[in-house]
């Protein structure tokens, strides 16, 4: 058996700095907003891949358009996306035809969104809504199921955790490698917040059995045998799918690689902070009802 | 009993496969036929034909007087294989609050009309709210062509026909004598709500594509007549306050139809038809949001995300196996058979697959893999304390399903309520995180399914 819970204080350290660097980036650069929540317009236009776009030219395109170009981007294979404010989406067949006077090469258009930004935050603040009574329901769910409001707790807060971590992180990825917040991450989040409770469970299962069987010790104790014996299992799992995210990332279409990107850090913080968050969480709620009692 | 419990599993699974089957195989039979050659006397030639393609069940019965049509095919969303997708907002203000239900949903049905019959296959129209304001949204898979579609669901699509009545004094005199059309400006009653039915017909002398109305009773009646009360004068009909046509009366008519002959081009006539058909939005709608994924886009990235998915999963295979041994392999077939049931489920729903989905099965699948690493290290662990094989299995299974079955049942809970099936106001109501909390929660349910009655029979039979 390993004394996982006497360095407690390195673990919660580790989630200090992690969360902490997130916070500060969030504040400090916040993200790279896509249209799904900021409105506007995208395009996603198909050129020939040696095409050549003069970025002033451009500009003047659009503005005679009566539209602003916020962000233009052009890829190695051909692709260019624009990103516009304010244009008219009628106008989007007049607009290629001149881009491809200025490019001097056939343009294909292989996607066109635009949003009104009311839409974005209504969707945002509804599955605000559904997230928190996702919490809650954990929450009694696992009261009802373990019979202690302790477990409940420890759980939540490591779902809490998680979310916080997967935030911050995402926006360092979102500022240095210009990584979209949009309805995706959205999805990451909650995937995130599905699998850290389901990783604490496990964990927490483990140590109710030892709980049941009456076994002698402390609960730290017992707490320390449970997350030693489900080690293997941890590593393992998140070995597997660290496989899946990783090869996603990497071989994956563009569109979804920053998602499996969000993913694989959420993964990566829920199968962390079960023995490393929500257990010492845990030990320390049911140590002090222990004492008040 | 014995033989039917098998006969049942092979049902079962013989189902599964054909549920699972792919898509328009085509199958080459061939059979050896020996010709003589005198030449090369021992060659062997194959006779190859074609028969039709394969494909996954199809149902095609009627029952109760309903024909119901289903084919079991994988579905994808918009982000997946392209198309548009529209969100209009509904101007309410000028409808009494007791009927903004009513003229939302006759609103809904008439856009799907339309879209229907601008042929698309599977079009989904839905109207959501949140706080006063109501929403339609418009999911048209495979239309790439967004202008003309939006065109065609947000056209007023107000006909009416008008006689000749006093000219509007705003209208100087030099001009309303040009033409005699200013002179049509006294409603006859005859709406679009009087024609039963409008289509597109060619003219027999200049063969141009003209629209035929043709009425109801009612509107047979009152047409006939104005057109009596008319003979030889102009009768017009309008769209929207212009004029599409204002021919002189030749005779009248009884039989109840009219012709609209215009400078139509065989698309506009037919747009036009459509609009008769669908009549009026009775809510004024404005398009607030409008995504057109190409389809080109779409399969490029499903096919790299195929190719990372199977290496991903065989990577996991890999590792399972090598550090399971013969547990790794039972696990893999379990995941086999589990990802075979997941994707028959899928198509029998039928679940519309889209990237967020594609997210919850991708978590589903983590979580069938936690669920056999649980099992298999609950059995090392009683394997460790002397206990025989045949015990271990079944204590380690029973220990390990407590904590799979709790951790499956809080994810099924939060999934629930992301899909939000009672459609409520304050949740989501919209595909994205829909799609995510359907494919999850089919992927949990499976996922105890194959935990509880299949594992443990694989196991058992490997190591009996």
């Amino acid at each position: 058996m390993i004394h996982f819970s006497r360095y407690t204080k390195l673990y919660f350290m580790i989630s200090f700095i992690v969360i902490g660097a997130g916070i500060f980036s969030i504040f400090k650069y916040g993200y790279n907003v896509s249209i799904d929540f900021s409105g506007g317009t995208l395009l996603q236009y198909r050129t020939a891949a040696n095409a050549k776009v003069d970025a002033n030219r451009l500009g003047a395109l659009v503005t005679s358009f009566h539209s602003e170009l916020v962000d233009h981007k052009q890829g190695t294979d051909g692709v260019l996306t624009l990103r516009l404010s304010k244009f008219t989406d009628a106008e989007e067949p007049n607009f290629r035809a001149k881009l491809q006077e200025l490019i001097a090469s056939p343009v294909t258009l292989s996607s066109l969104e635009s949003v009104g930004p009311t839409i974005g935050a209504d969707a945002i603040r509804k599955t605000l809504i559904a997230a928190a009574c996702g919490v809650l329901v954990i929450l009694s769910y696992i009261f009802y199921s373990f019979r202690k409001m302790s477990f409940a707790v420890a759980a939540v807060v490591a779902l809490l955790h998680d979310i916080a971590v997967v935030l911050g992180v995402y926006s360092i990825i979102s500022h240095f490698f210009g990584a979209p917040l949009d309805t995706l991450f959205v999805t990451a989040l909650l995937t995130t917040m599905s699998f850290s409770v389901h990783d604490t469970i496990v964990i927490f299962d483990m140590i109710r059995g030892e709980l049941r069987r009456g076994k002698g010790g402390s609960i730290t104790d017992l707490a320390d045998h449970a997350v030693t014996s489900t080690m293997v299992r941890s590593l393992n799992n998140s070995l597997t799918i660290i496989f899946m995210l990783f090869s996603l990332v990497l071989l994956g279409g563009t569109s979804i690689r920053y998602f499996a990107i969000a993913l694989l850090i959420g993964t990566v913080t829920g199968v962390y902070s079960s023995p490393f968050i929500a257990t010492p969480v845990m030990i320390w709620l049911e140590r002090r009802n222990h004492k008040s009692a | 009993m014995k033989w039917i419990t098998r006969l049942i599993t092979i049902l079962l699974i013989v189902g599964l496969f054909w549920f699972n089957f792919p898509e328009n195989v085509s199958v080459n039979l061939s059979i050896p036929t020996v010709k003589v050659d005198s030449l090369r006397p021992f060659k062997v030639s194959r006779s190859k034909w074609q028969i039709d393609k394969l494909n996954p069940p199809k149902i095609n019965t009627t029952i109760g007087g309903k024909t119901i049509t289903r084919e079991f095919v994988t579905k994808l969303g918009l982000d997946l294989q392209g198309g548009s997708h529209f969100v209009f907002e509904t101007d309410t203000t000028k409808i009494p609050s007791a009927d903004v239900a009513e003229a939302l949903a006759a609103t809904r049905n008439i856009i799907e009309r339309r879209v229907n019959l601008f042929g698309v296959s599977e079009p989904i129209v839905q109207t959501t709210k949140s706080g006063k304001i109501h929403r339609i949204t418009v999911d048209l898979p495979g239309i790439r062509d967004p202008q003309s579609a939006v065109d065609l669901i947000g056209r007023t699509a107000q006909l009416s026909f008008k006689e000749e009545g006093p000219i509007d004094p705003n209208i100087p005199q030099s001009i309303a004598t040009l033409s005699a059309i200013f002179k049509l400006t006294t409603p006859t009653g005859l709406t679009g709500k009087d024609v039963k039915k409008a289509q597109v017909v060619f003219n027999q002398q200049n063969g141009e594509p003209n629209v035929q109305l043709q009425f109801t009773p009612e509107g047979t009646k009152i047409f006939a007549d104005i057109t009596k009360r008319n003979l030889h004068k102009l009768v017009g009909i309008f769209l929207d306050n212009d004029v599409l046509t204002a021919p002189v009366v030749q005779s009248e008519i009884l039989d109840g139809t009219a012709v609209i002959s215009g400078s139509f081009t065989v698309d506009s006539a037919k747009q036009l038809a459509i609009a008769i058909n669908s009549g009026a939005l009775p809510v004024p709608i404005k398009l607030v949001e409008q995504r057109t994924i190409g389809a080109t886009l779409g399969t490029y990235e499903v096919n790299k995300s195929i190719v990372a998915g199977v290496v991903g999963l065989s990577m996991v295979v890999l590792f399972m196996v090598m550090f399971y041994g013969r547990m790794g392999i039972v696990a893999s077939l379990g995941l086999l058979l589990y990802g075979l049931i997941t994707h028959a489920l899928y198509r029998i729903v039928p679940v519309v697959l889209t990237l967020p989905g594609i997210a919850g099965f991708i978590l589903s699948v983590g979580m069938a893999v936690d669920a056999n690493i649980l099992i298999f290290e609950r059995i090392k662990d009683e394997l460790r304390h002397d206990k025989p094989r045949e015990v271990a299995i079944r204590i380690g299974f029973g220990r390990a399903m407590s904590a799979i079955k709790d951790a499956n049942v809080t994810t099924l809970l939060v999934s629930f309520i992301l899909f939000n099936p009672l459609n409520w106001e304050f949740l989501p109501q919209f595909g994205l995180v829909r799609g995510f909390a359907l494919t999850l929660a089919i992927g949990v349910i499976v996922n105890l399914f194959t935990g509880i009655f299949v594992t443990r029979r694989i196991l058992r039979f490997f190591y009996r």
